[in-house]
Formats: C-alpha cells, structure tokens, sequence
C-alpha cells in the first residue's frame, strides 16, 4: 500500500458520497451530474455541494422538475455513449420514473438484442428517521431489487459511500445507490487512497458464532450495536452487511447462517413481499438443515412511516427488537 | 385593465395537395427526379412490407403486428431528411423510416415475430430499438441529443411519437427539458388520428398538438402528413436548425390511420368503415404517384416494375425470416445483463437440466 493510501482522514458518509461523485467526474468526461437543485444548491441532501463551482452547469446539471423525464434523458445519453449520473432526491420520488427504470433501462439489453447497454447510475436517498413523513421516508429499494436488469447498491459505509459509485460508472447496466438518510451525518476514517471496492459481494461487519444479523444500509449501524449488547449478554452475533440488493450474495449469506445456525434478518423495509423475504426464502432454500432456530424478520411496522419522532421511531427496526429477536432464536 | 403579453401562431405546410398538384414552388430537392423517386421507392417499399407482415400474421407466422398504411410519409419523409450520423428514436409504427435508414425487412420480421435479434441492426448501429411503453422514448432522445451537446458533436436527435403519446408525462417532460437546454431534436408527432379507439378529439382539447410546444419555448407546427415532399421539406429545416443550435421544433404531422391499430384490433367496432373511405384519397401514396404522373416522372411501366422488385425483395427477406432458427431457450438469459451474474447462471443451468429430461433425445 502507498505512504498516499495509508494517509487517514476522518470524513462523513455524505463528504465520501461527494468523493466519489467528484471522482468519477475527474476521471471520465462522459460522466456527468443531474437532478433537481443538484448545482447551486448541492443536492437536497448536500451531496453535490461544491461540485458546480468545479465542474460547470453542463455537468452539474440542474433539471426541471421531472423525475421521469430526466432519469429517461440519462437512459437515452447513455445509451449514446455518456455516463451520466442521476440523483433523484429519494426513492419515494424515484416512482414518478419506475416506468422508465423497470420497463426502459432495465430491459432495453435485452429488448435490443444485445445492442443497447444502458451504463447509467441512478443515486437516491431512502428510509426514514428525519422526520420527514411519510412521502419522503419510504424503504422501497426492495421493489427494485425484484427487477432483473438493474443492479442495486446500498452502500452503509464511508468505504462503500465512496467506492461503489467507482465500480458503479464503470459497469456497464444500470445500477441504482441507494443512500440512507440517517447515514450522511455519519462519520469515520478513511483512507486517502480508498478506491474501486466490490459491488456483487456482501461483508461481515462483526464475526460472531451464535446468530447471523443479516442486514443493509440504514440498518447497519442498530445491527451492530444490537451486537454489541448481545456480546454483553453472552451471545455472539456475526453481522452480515449485503451492500449489494441484486445481486444478492448467497454465498456469504448462507456461509454465515451455515456456521451460526440462526438468522435474524433485519430490513427497513416493509416485511410483506420484501427483501427480508427473500433472504429468509434462499436461506431454506439453501441452509434449511443447519437452521437451529427459525429465521427471524426485524422490519419496519406496516404503516405509512409517521411524522411525528416518537411514531416515527416505533415504526422503525430498533435495536431492542434487534437484540430480542436474536435471543429469540438463540432460545 | 388588462394587455395582451403574448400571441402565438401555428403554421400548417403542404407541397402537394390531395390531387397531386403543386400548391407553389415546391423545395429545391424536389427538382431532382431522383429524390422524388427514392421517396416514392421509400414508400412504397414500407407498403409492400406491411402487407406481407400482415399476410405472416394472418397465418400465423408473425406476432401481433402494427400496420403503418396510410402514415408512411410521415415516417419516409422524416427519416429522409436525416443524414446517417443522426440518431432516429421511433415508435412502434416507423417502419418506413426504419427501412429508409437501413433496418433491413428481415430484422424488422424477426422483431415482429418476437425475436430481439431483429433489434440487433446491421445497419444504423446507433438508431434505437422500438420503446413499447407508449411516449417513453420521447425522453431518450432527449438523452441522445444532450449527449450530442455534451460531446459538441453537430447531430441531431429525431424522435417520432403518436396523437396518443402527446398526452403522456413523457412527452411533456422531455420537450420541456429540450426547450431549457436548446437541445438538438426533433420531436415529430405522427398525428393519424386515432390512439387505438381513442379519436384525436377526445385526446386534447387543444385546438392542435403543434402549439404543445409553445408551452415549451420553442417552435410547434403542423404539416400535411400524407404530402412526403412537404413532411421532409419541413422536418429538414427543422433539423438544420436544431444542428446549428437552434434548439427543438415540435411538428405536428397530420395523416390518417387507414388501417386498424394493430392486428390484435378490430377497428369496425369503433369507427364506421365509411368513415374511413374519404381518406384513401388522401393517402401519401398516391398522391405523390400522381404528381409524379402528371410531371411525366412516372409511368404505369415504372410502377409494375417497382412492384415487382419491392414484392420480390420482400418476400425474400419473409423466407429469409421464416429459415431463421430460433433461439435456444437458454437464450433467455444471454441479455438481461453484460456478464450473467451468478444467480442467473443458476436458473439457467436449471432450465438446460430439466430441458434435457423434457427432450433427452435432443442433444
Ligand atoms: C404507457 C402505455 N400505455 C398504454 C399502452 C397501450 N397502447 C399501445 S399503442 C396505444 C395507442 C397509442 O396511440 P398513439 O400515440 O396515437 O400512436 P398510434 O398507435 O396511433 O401510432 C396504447 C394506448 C402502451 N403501450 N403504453
Ligand atoms: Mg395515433
């Protein structure tokens, strides 16, 4: 490793997220920036903030108000050899464009014969814990991991923040970042010369023996603290980080539950049809004999998500749901 | 007290009218005979082709099909005006524009027989594939021509849509962005009338679609979609000055649907047959097949040997079609991605396991 990449700095997820955009930016002149109020503004989330005054309103591009319209336009420049990068504020929004992520970007390879790849990059925040109501803080990156076409990311680190768009732009489908709300502020060291990291493979967090915490984005942070309580209670929890929604990495997952024998599977989104789902289904399908214990689901209440903090918060995956889930299964 | 801040006008162009006959000077490139015959090859070549896709469908050897007959000017004329190096973004109905830039009939047979290969063109490599969802291509070529800008490349973007897809967000969106960034493209609305049962009255209450574009900042107008001098004369000012950086035009072609939406469709439950009648007089067809009788640039002669040829080519390229091996099931998997992600390779390993018990003397 150079003197260069051992230099650490203590960043925020939201600085790694900008990071990585100005990077992309600087690497390739085919990237470019656009979504409402992502210039002088710097995106709802501050995201993009500096980046006009470095790279210009051509590729810091503020669109009208227009989420289908502009997440069609970076499919159509795409398509026509850009690599452009859309924000979308957050995912609730990102419904206004589903016809063009689910039925255009994600099927023009294949409508196309193989002649039409769609290398576009769509970044989007999601989940709840702001205080922002209930049409601004919906989890739905599970719908559009059900999608074949799209590959879908959820980065829940200052490394991933700043490494999966890297592989991301360089891939060559669209790929959907989804950036949790309550991860921006977050803070924590990174290397100076962090890089390009993984985007099919999932991370264990913590190693542990007695119960998998299988979980993403948003969550991560109450898996790991959930993990640090069960530690003061005797039980060891192994915490699986999926980064990547589709495709999932079974390997990893079921690795894990193989050596632990129990799954608590923790998901911001809704538990009916969800991701959650999805896991606990591969992990019979695939693990069912090694299974102690039932596979446990911790996922936000089915309900619109509230305004008001302390609704808001009793709708959420908590860690004392978290913690008494996994001795649940540990029995 | 009030004033008027503004007034807005839509123009309507025609070269020809329903007889045939010059309305006035016609554009420059109409007096070469040569370029009015390879309009008129242009056209009839796309008629000629649908027959026979329907012929196929009718018997069973092609999917559900949708005829262009009666609006092929709109797409001849439009693609006509294009030089090779700018991108055409059709619906589901351009055929004739497809087979003017250089889709050959075969793949556009395969596509309609419901193999993606056909999407595969040898041809205008840049040109893109159909978009179903109706409108929704409206935004890509918005993409094509900011990525056209981006790159300061002079090339222009030409997007053809529906009466129906001008009701669509899509559309809305995309001509919206495009008047903001002065992108180069065209936006041309292949108004025959009819979003399947839906009549172009109940579509809007706008008194025309070309004037959408006001809205937008930049210019909206209409012109005679059954006069292919006219609709080429038109849509090739409106692409020079896109080129120029003269930002979109919006043109409202106004044609006839003459056939049914699709072969999926029965339009005698929705409109009267009678109804239809008047406009095979209109159609583009005969309308330049006149003007070039009457000019002396065309013969009976001409006409039976052009028929001939578009009949044999076409129907060279149906054989060619119906010889074409499908594709193994496995196929399925070969473009959902670039690289088949592990789970994919899974399913297809599974489906080659159980394929082989299905068929174990296959192989
Ligand atoms: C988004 C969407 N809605 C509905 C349909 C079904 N549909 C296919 S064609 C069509 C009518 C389109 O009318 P128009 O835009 O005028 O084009 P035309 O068929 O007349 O060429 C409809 C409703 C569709 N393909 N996509
Ligand atoms: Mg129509």
């Amino acid at each position: 490793m150079s003197a260069a990449a051992e230099m650490v700095a203590e960043v925020t997820y939201r600085d790694a997220c900008r990071m990585a955009l100005r990077d992309a930016l600087v690497r390739d002149t085919r990237v470019f920036l656009m979504g409402e109020d992502v210039g002088h503004y710097g995106g709802c989330y501050a995201v993009s903030k500096g980046l006009l005054e470095e790279f210009g309103p051509e590729r810091i591009r503020d669109t009208p108000l227009s989420e289908s319209g502009f997440t069609g336009i970076g499919i159509g420049a795409a398509m026509n050899g850009m690599r452009p990068i859309v924000e979308i504020m957050t995912v609730n929004f990102a419904l206004l464009a589903l016809d063009q992520i689910v039925n255009n970007a994600a099927t023009i390879r294949h409508m196309s014969g193989g002649q039409f790849g769609v290398p576009l990059v769509i970044r989007m925040a999601t989940g709840a814990g702001r205080q922002l109501a209930a049409q601004h803080s919906h989890s739905l990156e599970g719908w559009f991991a059900h999608v074949p076409g799209l590959k879908v990311l959820a980065p829940a680190t200052i490394e991933d923040a700043r490494g999966m768009l890297w592989t991301a732009i360089e891939d060559p489908d669209p790929v959907l970042i989804f950036e949790h709300v309550m991860l921006y502020n977050s803070g924590g060291p990174l290397a100076a010369g962090a890089g390009a990291v993984p985007i099919d493979k999932a991370a264990i967090r913590r190693a542990g023996q007695n119960v998998s915490l299988i979980t993403y984005g948003g969550s991560l942070p109450k898996a790991l603290k959930a993990a640090e309580e069960l530690a003061g209670q005797g039980i060891e929890a192994e915490v699986v980080d999926l980064r990547t929604l589709r495709p999932l990495d079974d390997e990893t997952i079921c690795a894990s539950v193989a050596k632990t024998r129990r799954a608590v599977i923790v998901d911001e989104g809704w538990c009916s049809g969800s991701l959650a789902a999805e896991i606990s289904a591969r992990i019979m399908e695939k693990v069912f004999w090694s299974l102690d214990a039932p596979v446990a689901r911790v996922c936000s209440a089915e309900v619109p998500i509230p305004y008001p903090e302390h609704l808001e918060q009793a709708a959420l995956p908590q860690v004392p749901a978290i913690v008494a889930a996994a001795k649940g299964v540990v029995g | 007290m009030s004033d008027v801040v503004a007034r807005f006008e839509v123009e309507f162009s025609r070269c020809l009218d329903r007889d045939g006959n010059a309305v006035g000077p016609l554009p420059a490139f109409a007096a070469n005979p040569e370029n009015l015959i390879a309009l008129y090859r242009g056209l009839t070549r796309t008629r000629v082709f649908d027959a026979k896709a329907i012929a196929l469908q009718r018997t069973g050897r092609l999917g559900t099909y949708a005829s262009s007959i009666g609006q092929e000017a709109v797409s001849v004329g439009t693609a006509s005006a294009m030089r090779s190096e700018d991108v055409f973004v059709p619906s589901f109905r351009e055929h004739g524009g497809q087979l003017l830039r250089g889709v050959t009939p075969l793949e556009l047979f395969l596509y309609w027989g419901g193999d993606e290969r056909g999407s595969l063109f040898a041809g205008p490599k840049e040109d893109f594939p159909i978009s179903v969802p109706v409108a929704s291509h409206a935004p890509h070529a918005a993409g094509v021509a900011l990525a056209f800008k981006l790159r300061h490349e002079p090339r222009v973007a030409v997007c053809i849509f529906g009466d129906g897809a001008t009701s669509k967000g899509d559309v809305a969106e995309a001509l919206n962005m495009a008047g903001v960034w002065r992108l180069p493209v065209v936006f041309v609305v292949s108004n025959n009338q009819w979003a399947i049962s839906l009549p172009r009255a109940q579509q809007t209450a706008a008194e025309t679609l070309a004037q959408k574009a006001i809205a937008y900042g930049f210019r909206g107008e209409q012109v005679d979609g059954n006069d292919v001098i006219a609709v080429r004369a038109v849509v090739g000012a409106a692409i020079e000055r896109a080129r120029q950086g003269g930002g979109p035009t919006l043109i409202e072609a106004l044609t006839y649907r003459l056939g049914d939406h699709t072969t999926a469709d029965d339009a005698s439950r929705y409109r009267e047959d009678a109804a239809v009648t008047p406009y095979w007089q209109e159609e583009p067809l005969l309308r330049l097949r006149r003007y070039l009788s009457e000019t002396g640039q065309w013969s009976k002669t001409d006409e039976e040997r052009l028929q001939r040829e578009m009949t044999a080519e076409i129907a060279a390229a149906a054989d060619a079609y119906l010889k074409t091996p499908p594709q193994p099931p496995e196929a399925i998997f070969a473009y959902t991605y670039a690289a088949l992600p592990a789970e994919l390779a899974r399913q297809r390993d599974g489906l080659l396991a159980v394929s082989r018990v299905a068929a174990p003397e296959a192989s």
